[in-house]
């Protein structure tokens, strides 16, 4: 194909746009190109989640009734209050990137620092529940101890396997999504200090659209572990 | 020239705080729900929900619906391999009658807690 018909134009003149790669056609096409490539990955994310949804179905199924025990543990308050943060998380984060489609400098650093705060008032929340349930010994099953509510016993007063299961998937996924918030803040830190450089503008701000796709995913996901974990009946 | 100028500004601030009270009220109403005692219907209802609030952060926040299609072909394929994923490992395990005859008892762990806690009746043994 003749680059006159892709309206090639000098790559390194491309209207002095610095961030223009020189092998991409045009603005467009970069951007368009760094989305696909972060939505495959977030593709990856959902499958690597997906298999522990599908170990935590399988042992709900093998166990309900210790299941069902063991998730009257968790601090249902708690559970629902990180929920509401990390929604609104998701919308200073769309708020950020919206400010950076208008040129706004100020507000986007802003929106990302509230973002940053939010995943920090996330932590702290997960700080706590973590802190009770190694109290309590509400633990995968070789540390797990029987607590005096649990009826799946036998005669020597064992307590069944299931109830530690519980909690190992507990300490998997939710820990899996805590470091997955760890990260987010590190690459919000990025973003936020790049934004305050003047590095974004509306014609280039694709790290903040991609960091943003990532946080929504964290969002996401935690849409689906809490009312699984914490409200099963 | 930018064309990044015509895909800017989808939705904007009203759409964000629409969709952002949609999501709490969402929140409000899965907690609501899961006190009341629909038997095995309070699972169904706490994932439709959950599924209602992934699509509402999808469309608006993640933009799927004002961008390009090929990315949203992409985030459904995603969900549909999870969704294979899932329907074949539950068809096995439901339609194995050993599953349970291998392990019929669960494994039994450590000693209960000494604490004088009132120990309930050990006669509940798991079927």
């Amino acid at each position: 194909m003749s680059t006159s018909t892709l309206d090639f134009h000098d790559p390194h003149a491309h209207g002095g746009d610095a961030h223009h790669q020189h092998h991409f056609a045009t603005m467009e096409q970069q951007f368009d190109t760094s989305k696909i490539g972060m939505w495959l990955f977030l593709v990856t994310e959902v499958l690597l989640f997906g298999g522990l949804f599908v170990g935590f179905g399988m042992m709900q199924a093998r166990y309900p009734q210790e299941f069902l025990e063991a998730h009257e543990h968790l601090q249902r308050p708690l559970g629902a209050l990180n929920t509401v943060v990390l929604l609104i998380s998701s919308f200073t984060m769309v708020m950020g990137v919206l400010s950076a489609q208008r040129n706004d400098k100020k507000k986007l650093v802003m929106y990302l620092i509230l973002t940053i705060l939010c995943a920090c008032v996330f932590l702290c929340v997960k700080y706590f529940e973590y802190s009770h349930k190694f109290e309590e010994h509400l633990l995968p099953p070789r540390w797990y101890q029987a607590q005096p509510g649990d009826t799946v016993r036998d005669a020597a007063g064992n307590v069944s396997h299931g109830y530690g299961t519980f909690f190992a998937f507990y300490f998997m996924m939710t820990g899996l999504h805590g470091f997955h918030i760890l990260v987010g803040i590190f690459l919000l830190a990025w973003i936020a200090i790049r934004a305050n450089r003047g590095e974004f503008s509306s014609k280039y701000y694709t790290p903040v659209d991609l960091v943003g796709l990532y946080w929504h995913l964290v969002d996401l996901i935690w849409i689906y572990l809490f009312p699984l974990f914490y409200l099963i009946k | 020239m930018s064309i990044q100028e015509h895909t800017h500004e989808h939705g904007g601030s009203a759409v964000y705080v629409r969709t952002l009270l949609a999501l709490l009220l969402l929140t409000v109403l899965t907690v609501a729900a899961s006190y009341i005692d629909f038997g095995s219907g309070n699972v169904i209802i706490a994932l439709l929900i959950a599924s209602i609030k992934a699509s509402l952060v999808a469309l608006f926040f993640m933009h799927l619906r004002y961008e390009k299609a090929v990315n949203a072909v992409i985030a459904c394929s995603g969900f549909l391999f999870l969704g294979i994923f899932l329907m074949f490992c539950f068809l096995d395990f439901d339609t194995r009658d050993d599953a349970r005859a291998l392990h019929p008892q669960p494994v039994m762990y450590g000693p209960a807690k000494p604490a004088g806690a009132a120990a309930p009746a050990p006669a509940a043994e798991a079927k």
